[in-house]
């Protein structure tokens, strides 16, 4: 038959050219008459289906074993839990329906059609994305009838889309491309004009080219639900419909890059990556983020030396599928401002480049002149945990014992884990019924936290409180205080608040690390404790006690002891050796110390170091991370290192040598055996080392709480360290998105 | 001989196409009913800083529209809200009036915008006071529409969506309004009283030469007779009286049970 219709095609045109505009359609005769296919096929004996695997790790959980049903896929019984979807019954047993506008995080919305499915002694082909599945249900996902239905609906998508996929961003990496191969016609019927539709400006971030668009709605169930901003919306209706914003306005969410994940098609893709690469060509690296303390899992595609871009990796107890725009874009932070050589400052206050050798021999020559104790080591934000082993281990051979890591404050509380770890866990939050958070603005300060909350919020009503200054926050919340005193009336219950947060079952308190800076936080930090035994926060089954940390090191610092304060030790200092630190202010260090720079970026601090010692960056090394929840994690090194530069411990080994005070260890093992004897938790890797909970172990507090208000502990969300700092797409940001 | 075959089938499929659709270059611009299009451009008198507000009158409506839904349902007033702020402002809707429809209920106004941009009896730009809608569904178009779309046009010398230069009518074209059996028909809304004298009239069984008639009464001030404006039929009843069904019915003999 089909031979035949091939003939009759290539006869055609001889046929003669009056007919030339007639289209001819081959397709699978049996689906022009699926019935009667099916009814074709002799009634042979079942054959034996072997279990197949279920779709990108899809697993059933059964809470309550009565709720287990079981459907048939393509003559293979599953089981699954009631409720669930036809679609999820498949991917349960292997089959991979396609779809566009199903998300598993987003609402179900079933507008696309792609995911039609035949049941059995159902007439129509049904949506597989909404229709829950029951119990027997006959689901039939290669029939003639489930075909043709694809390639309607495929056909149908495609009327509209341009056919630009050799300009198209998402070429390689498009839902539609891919689809369209697997599953549609091999020729469209279509002859009509296509539409076009006016592109949309949503700010620096997202590039859209809205005629691609195939109005599958992802993108605005993303930014209500998940990102929580109401900006998106599907206007107009039937083929006139688009997404847009109708008045101009920009996206001003921390999570927008994510729409260019979940955008099918090349509708909504990124703006600076904007015909930079291939996605086949790009060398993905599994790797974690440090712009902030929530270490989200990301994937840095680089080709050859350079990082190319940068997308979330699943993590389910961490961030899910989505990452904050600052970790997306901060990219080409990494390839601006970077220190490459060995650098001297000379008597004419310019730098001059030197080698390794003698810029080590300086240092270390200074280092032997000044006494032991005013020898100061400071860790940056974004240090890992063997560097700032190998920096607290040099310093203390030195003879002095100030060390410490920007960002924790004066005197910071280390003896108990738990007074500075996320005990809660990240996804232990949507267990959570009524949220306080102190001092902290989760949404600039770690957004994957934030959006937690936020699902939390949606999904059970839990209640927020929120007590520092006035600030966005993306979901319901009562502000109810700006300072201390406001806790001082929740401990002492006069607060209308207590009584929420006492009969609440698994109550949160989030302490932002904002607080390490003041000088009463002992009192502040003593104050949440007592509000949390009297609401009952830790109990043996639940610990609703948590500190939010601001930067990638200090969880790790902490565990490490590096715990010297900045208050006591800057203003006496002769040698500072600072280790990509930055944010630390340096006002009151006396004129003639002498300031060595360890980094990989010409940030603020290089304005005061007398020597340069560059250093790689979190892509370019292996290096270990504890984020705020207290998950050790590694780096990965993506691309090479720029220049002369080196990783962090092993600057600091080789001075330690030629200041003739030699560090043991000459390996990343060797160093990571050293930290196993102070902090073994390091060495779990993507694992939650648990930290026990003891507030009588506490010495008591005779701080006084004072009176000032809590201040933000971030002014710009798009600027926090030294690479955020160099990036141009970061400054962009911070020029159209934080615009008042 | 086949090129010259070909040309000539090329043509007449392009004739056909043009007598579908008109010409080629409307074809894209009539497929909208709406006043707008689907984003908005700020212009002076349509723009989110402009003050706009409910009267003190249709604030008493909002409250019982309002009443119609459960507290923490508002958001199903949307329809009516922007209804009414619709008639306020003179037939349409300002974005500054969406806004303030989308405080009301609580919602963020781009869900406001979706419903707005969705139905095209929102009208998003200026219409005149009196908006004329003429039916564009298949009976009427086979009765005729498409010339008393004309002649309106010619007449107010306008083009489809525009307002006439003293402000007074706009035409516009809606589908169909459930008057095919008195086709073709125009729909006048009349925003000329605003909210309170707010009247949306149908004319049915229109001629080119009525239709002129009837805007010229309503320039005057006056009323044209609604419905029918053939004066041979009473309502949808045909023309000439009833033809059928003279005489009294009778009844279908198996219902008389005793009879049976």
């Amino acid at each position: 038959m089909g031979f035949v219709l091939r003939a009759l095609q290539r006869a055609r045109p001889a046929i003669g050219g009056r007919v030339s505009t007639f289209r001819w359609i081959t397709s699978t005769p049996d689906l022009h008459k699926p019935e009667g296919a099916a009814a074709a096929e002799p009634a042979a004996p079942e054959p034996e289906i072997p279990p197949r695997t279920p779709v990108g790790g899809a697993r059933v959980q059964f809470s309550n074993p009565d709720d287990a049903i079981e459907v048939f896929v393509d003559g293979y019984p599953v089981k699954i839990p009631k409720g669930m979807t036809v679609l999820q019954a498949c991917e349960v047993a292997g089959v991979d329906i396609p779809r566009f506008c199903y998300h598993s995080r987003l609402s179900i919305a079933g507008n696309c059609r792609m995911c039609l499915v035949e049941v059995e002694k159902s007439p129509k082909p049904v949506a597989s994305c909404a229709m829950p599945a029951l119990p027997g249900m006959k689901i039939k996902t290669n029939t003639p009838v489930a075909k043709k239905a694809r390639e309607g609906v495929m056909e149908f998508l495609l009327m509209n889309h341009p056919l630009d996929c050799p300009i198209c961003d998402q070429g390689g990496e498009c839902d539609l491309q891919d689809q369209s191969m697997a599953f549609g016609s091999d020729r469209g019927r279509f002859t009509e004009m296509k539409r076009s539709v006016v592109d949309k400006n949503l700010g620096p971030l997202v590039k859209t080219v809205m005629t691609r668009c195939i109005q599958c709605t992802r993108c605005v169930r993303f930014a209500s639900e998940i990102a929580g901003v109401q900006d998106l919306g599907m206007l107009g209706r039937g083929s006139g419909e688009e997404i847009g914003t109708y008045v101009e306005k920009l996206m001003t969410s921390e999570l927008s890059g994510n729409v260019i994940d979940i955008c099918p098609v090349g509708a909504l893709t990124s703006k600076p990556f904007a015909f930079k690469a291939r996605n086949w060509e790009l060398k993905g690296t599994e790797s974690i983020d440090v712009t902030d303390a929530v270490g989200s899992n990301i994937r840095i595609d680089s080709r050859g030396p350079e990082v190319m871009r940068i997308l979330p990796r699943l993590n389910e107890d961490i961030n899910e599928e989505w990452i904050s725009d600052k970790t997306r874009f901060c990219y080409d932070g990494l390839k601006r401002q970077r220190l490459n050589d060995p650098m001297i400052r000379g008597p004419d206050g310019r730098f001059k480049s030197v080698s390794w050798r003698d810029a080590l021999a300086v240092v270390a020559e200074v280092i032997h002149q000044v006494k032991p104790d005013e020898i100061v080591g400071v860790a940056g934000k974004l240090s890992d945990a063997e560097s700032m082993m190998a920096l607290k281990d040099f310093v203390n051979r030195m003879g002095s014992n100030s060390v410490l890591c920007e960002g924790n404050g004066p005197n910071p509380q280390a003896d108990l884990r738990s007074s500075y770890l996320m005990n809660t866990s990240i996804a232990g939050l949507e267990k959570a019924d009524v949220f306080l958070l102190v001092g902290t603005q989760p949404r600039v300060e770690a957004p994957m936290v934030n959006a937690r909350i936020r699902k939390t919020v949606k999904a059970n009503q839990a209640k927020v409180a929120y007590i520092g200054p006035p600030t966005d926050i993306n979901y319901d919340h009562q502000h109810i205080g700006t300072g201390a005193e406001t806790l001082v009336e929740l401990v002492e219950g006069r607060h209308p608040f207590s009584s929420t947060l006492h009969s609440a079952k698994n109550p949160v308190i989030i302490v932002g690390a904002g607080i390490f800076e003041r000088d009463d936080k002992d009192a502040v930090f003593s104050a949440v404790e007592t509000i949390a035994k009297n609401a009952k926060v830790v109990r043996p089954d639940w610990n609703g006690l948590n500190v939010l940390l601001l930067n990638a090191a200090q969880a790790a610092a902490l565990d490490l002891g590096l715990v010297s304060s900045p208050n006591d030790t800057i203003p006496s200092a002769k040698f500072l050796y600072l280790m990509g630190a930055d944010d630390i202010s340096l006002e009151k260090l006396p004129d003639d110390a002498f300031v060595v720079y360890q980094g990989h970026h010409g940030d603020k601090s290089v304005y005061r170091a007398n020597v340069i010692l560059p250093a790689s960056a979190f892509s370019e090394k292996e290096g270990t991370y504890e984020n705020t929840e207290g998950c050790t994690q590694w780096t990965v090194p993506a691309v090479p290192t720029v220049g002369d530069a080196r990783d962090d411990w092993k600057i600091v080994r080789a001075l330690s040598e030629v200041a003739g005070v030699r560090l043991p260890y000459d390996s990343l093992t060797a160093i990571r055996a050293r930290i196993k004897t102070v902090a073994p938790n390091l060495l779990q890797v993507d694992e939650r080392e648990l930290a026990t909970m003891s507030f009588e172990l506490k010495p008591p507090v005779s701080q006084k709480i004072s009176s000032d208000p809590f201040k933000p502990a971030i002014e710009n969300f798009y600027m926090t360290d030294s690479i955020t700092r160099a990036s141009k797409i970061m400054a962009q940001c911070s020029a159209s998105l934080l615009k008042k | 001989m086949f090129p010259a075959a070909a040309r000539l089938a090329a043509k007449r499929a392009f004739q056909i196409r043009t007598a579908f659709h008109g010409s080629p270059k409307v074809t894209l611009a009539s497929r909208s009913f709406s006043t707008a299009l689907n984003y908005h451009i700020d212009s002076p008198d349509n723009n989110p800083d402009m003050p706009w507000d409910f009267s003190q009158a249709n604030k008493e409506r909002v409250k019982e529209i309002l009443s119609h839904y459960p507290s923490n349902y508002k958001q199903s007033a949307v329809i009516p809200l922007l209804d009414l702020a619709q008639q306020q402002h003179g037939g349409w809707l300002p974005v500054s009036a969406m806004n303030a429809v989308a405080k009301i209920i609580e919602v963020a106004p781009i869900r406001v915008y979706e419903v707005a941009t969705f139905y095209s009896m929102f009208n998003r730009t200026k219409v005149g006071k009196y908006h004329l809608l003429v039916c564009g569904t298949t009976p009427c178009m086979i009765r005729g529409s498409r010339e008393i779309e004309e002649a309106l046009l010619k007449h107010l010398g306008v083009k489809r969506n525009e307002v006439t230069k003293d402000g007074l009518f706009s035409v516009g074209e809606m589908e169909c309004m459930g008057c095919c059996v008195n086709a073709p028909m125009i729909t006048v809304a009349d925003y000329s009283k605003g909210s309170e004298g707010y009247t949306y009239n149908y004319y049915e069984d229109v001629t080119p030469k009525r239709v002129i008639e009837i805007i010229e009464m309503l320039r005057r001030g006056e009323a044209p007779p609604v419905g029918t404006q053939n004066p041979l039929r009473i309502k949808s009843g045909p023309e000439g009286g009833n033809t059928t069904l003279l005489g009294e019915p009778k009844p279908p003999p198996c219902r008389d049970l005793d009879a049976c």
